[in-house]
């Protein structure tokens, strides 16, 4: 009788899903950005699926905290948001509001992806707020080098094992295919723009410090006078001045920024403008993490070769 | 003294990475570099050639290299280090240049050099303090606010506490006195879909109530609110409170709130034993309607002792409903919102029950990055004395120079049951310095 009825409980459990062994459910994985959302993807294949807070075409500093993201938030069993308080703004209410204890801080269902990342423009000295809206932590927008790509599906792999042991063959194998291709794409990237290395640019937010030190761009200014501050007429015409001077033949735009002073200043020098995506999502053609590189390497070098 | 082993350690780098490159051109030097290495590394293994394998891990400690010299190059070119660490990390790689010291490894860039930090100020609270002035022009005879005030000084303390809480505190400062606005506990960890705070917090009733002043669209809280809640404080209560997700179909967020209060609160409830407590009920709904647009919809109901007879009680139902819209693309320079809340008191007196309601509506349209405008009417009887009722209009103007300082306008029109009809000019500065908390939605 007893064994019997053992079996009939494990039944049970297992049928409504006994907490711990997702081996019917899928892990479910919220990420902050859509880059992170596809880099898991990319890891966790069919044994996950993935929900990305912010679209790549919003500002990722300017994030609402709607109460529809708590309900994502209680249902994650992983959390992973890139850090360095780029989600200061909205986060963590929505943690503390998830009745997760998973996805804390802390918790092995939070995921800081810059952690292991090559972060740049980290502050030593003093911050204060005279410099605009300053991240003490480093430059939040890591994730537009590839090797730091590399690293966080490094992560994001070492996390999901962690929480899911039984499909450690599949991560693992998916991350060698991941690495491998990105390897490749790597290689088609860097060759294409090879020639452009040391081309001066202007940005109009400070996205682009991992980017321009991979490819080896000069970026010489920003349309922000400070971060988060917007465009000032004094500044516009010193960064006016500076293109005109140095030649510098784009500049290059984040999808979520007015085009209207970029616009003005191009009138001015002759420089292009050129919409450039930090994120996946940011137009529809861009699918994943590859597809940001594709996109924005083939614009900018169709945009320089209009400039040759 | 406490930086000086990571100081050293960055001067030993500095002499190996930088030394030979002293001199040249970044590029150049990079380039002599690579050949350098590699040249360096062939004799070693004279004898058989190199395997592709061989040649790629070596290419990939180059490139490792390569990283961190460009890293410790660009942090020196920023004057992130010490400028008298050029000259120690010089005397370093002299000494150094003699035998072969081991080189760096491969590995995770040593990139980060957190700022000096005293190790007892790891576990502090984030601080912040938000100024809030007023200066107040045109006359009123009814609600006379001074011309010039430091209206509130908010100090707010947050940190975690363990693994299973949260604690906040939001000190209100006046220009004289001191008041703890909230200051709770919040237990994140609870079963059940539970979230349960304990402390003084402003009580979950409609929308409007549970904010700070400094993060209002206005300058000055809604007449409902001043009118039937209790004053410009507004409904804040000392106890407990406990929150449940309530599944609905679809991704339709619903939360019901449940809260036990002291039964003394400001000018709204007044108990005449400790047994004699308030009670609050919340409930809410938030819907997506599109991507840039989204409803939420409240229904409050709270009751407490009024202190009038030993059993007398006011009761409080409110609704409250907020439309947003702000595509995403633009959100940071074009979004508009529309929120309404109407409120009714029933307050039990032995002269003769009072029945009072009172509403707002009011919506906020933002123009450009910085700009938002705004315009609210309101109306609402008397707690105390249902037949009077007051009346008001306000045109509002906010203009942000960054995410930590606001300027705002109000024009004011208040009618009052006394008959008096004021036309103010309200202009409020806020200011906030620390931690960066997060955005009020």
């Amino acid at each position: 009788m007893k064994p019997r009825r053992l079996a009939l409980a494990g039944l049970a459990l297992t049928l409504v899903g006994y907490p711990g062994t997702p081996a019917f459910a899928k892990l479910k994985i919220v990420t902050t950005l859509q880059d992170l959302a596809s880099l898991a993807d990319a890891v966790g294949g069919d044994r996950i699926e993935t929900f990305a807070l912010v679209k790549g075409y919003q500002d990722p500093h300017f994030v609402d905290a709607k109460p529809s993201f708590i309900l994502k938030l209680s249902r994650a069993d992983l959390l992973i948001a890139a850090g360095l308080e780029l989600e200061i703004g909205y986060l963590p209410p929505l943690i503390d509001q998830s009745r997760n204890a998973k996805i804390h801080p802390g918790s092995p269902g939070y995921l800081d992806a810059s952690s292991g990342c090559e972060i740049l423009n980290r502050p030593v000295l003093q911050v204060t707020r005279a410099m605009g809206d300053v991240h003490p932590y480093g430059n939040p927008h890591f994730w537009t080098d590839p090797e730091n790509g590399r690293i966080i599906a490094r992560s994001i792999a070492a996390k999901l094992m962690e929480l899911d042991p039984s499909g450690r063959e599949a991560y693992t194998a998916n991350l060698a295919a991941f690495e491998g291709r990105l390897t490749e794409k790597e290689k088609e990237w860097t060759a294409k723009m090879a020639p452009y290395a040391g081309a001066k640019i202007v940005t109009f937010h400070d996205s682009w410090p991992n980017f321009a030190r991979r490819y080896s761009l000069n970026i010489v200014g920003h349309i922000e006078p400070k971060p988060g501050i917007p465009p000032s007429p004094t500044h516009t015409l010193e960064i006016i001045n500076l293109i005109m001077t140095d030649k510098i033949p784009v500049i290059l735009v984040e999808p979520y920024f007015d085009l209207k002073t970029p616009k003005f200043i191009a009138e001015k020098t002759g420089a292009t403008v050129l919409s450039f995506y930090p994120s996946v999502g940011g137009v529809p053609e861009i699918k994943d993490y590859f597809a940001l590189f594709d996109y924005n390497i083939d614009a900018f070098v169709t945009a320089m070769k209009g400039k040759a | 003294m406490r930086s000086r082993v990571p100081f050293t350690a960055m001067a030993v780098f500095l002499g190996l990475g930088l030394h030979p490159a002293a001199h040249a051109d970044e590029k150049a030097a990079q380039a002599q570099a690579t050949p350098a290495t590699v040249s360096s590394q062939r004799p070693a293994k004279a004898s058989a050639p190199p395997t592709a394998a061989e040649v790629e891990a070596l290419r990939q400690e180059i490139e490792e290299l390569k990283k961190q010299i460009q890293t410790l190059r660009d942090q020196l070119r920023a004057g992130l280090l010490p400028v008298q660490g050029t000259g120690s990390g010089a005397a370093a790689g002299q000494t150094a240049s003699a035998p072969s010291p081991p080189p760096p490894t491969p590995g995770p860039p040593p990139v980060s050099f957190p700022a000096p930090s005293q190790t007892s100020n790891y576990f502090n609270p984030s601080v912040s303090v938000i100024g809030n002035y007023l200066g107040v022009g045109g006359s009123n005879g009814t609600e006379n606010l001074p011309s010039s005030s430091l209206r509130e000084s908010e100090v707010s303390l947050q940190a975690i506490v363990d693994p299973y809480a949260r604690a906040d505190f939001f000190l209100s400062f006046g220009e004289e006195g001191v008041g703890v606005e909230e200051g709770f506990v919040t237990f994140t960890s609870l079963p059940a879909g539970l979230l349960a705070k304990v402390g003084r917090m402003r009580t979950a009733f409609g929308k409007i109530n549970p904010l700070h002043l400094h993060v209002l669209p206005w300058p000055d809280e809604p007449l409902p609110l001043v009118n039937l809640l209790g004053g410009e404080e507004g409904w804040i209560g000392t106890g407990l409170s406990v929150a449940l997700l309530v599944p609905l179909p679809g991704e339709v967020f619903s939360e019901a709130t449940l809260q036990v209060l002291r039964g003394d609160s400001g000018e709204l409830f007044a108990a005449r034993d400790r047994g004699a407590l308030a009670y609050n009920g919340h409930y809410r709904v938030f819907s997506d309607l599109s991507e840039a647009t989204n409803l939420e919809v409240g229904l409050s109901y709270g009751q407490g002792p009024n202190g009038l007879t030993s059993r007398s009680e006011t009761r409080l139902e409110g609704i409250d409903a907020t439309l947003r819209w702000k595509p995403l693309r633009t959100a940071t320079y074009r979004s508009a919102s529309l929120r309404g809340e109407f409120i009714r008191s029933r307050r039990g007196d032995p002269l003769g029950n009072q029945v009072a309601e009172g509403w707002f509506l009011s919506g906020e349209y933002q123009l450009a990055k910085r700009w938002f405008t705004g315009a609210r009417v309101e109306s609402s009887g008397h707690a105390d004395d249902a037949s009077q009722t007051d009346r008001g209009k306000a045109l509002v103007l906010t203009f942000w120079p960054s995410e930590f300082s606001q300027l705002r306008g109000e024009l004011r029109r208040r009618e009052y049951a006394n008959s008096e009809t004021a036309d103010e000019l309200l202009l409020q500065i806020q200011f906030a310095i620390g931690a960066h908390g997060a955005h009020p939605f």
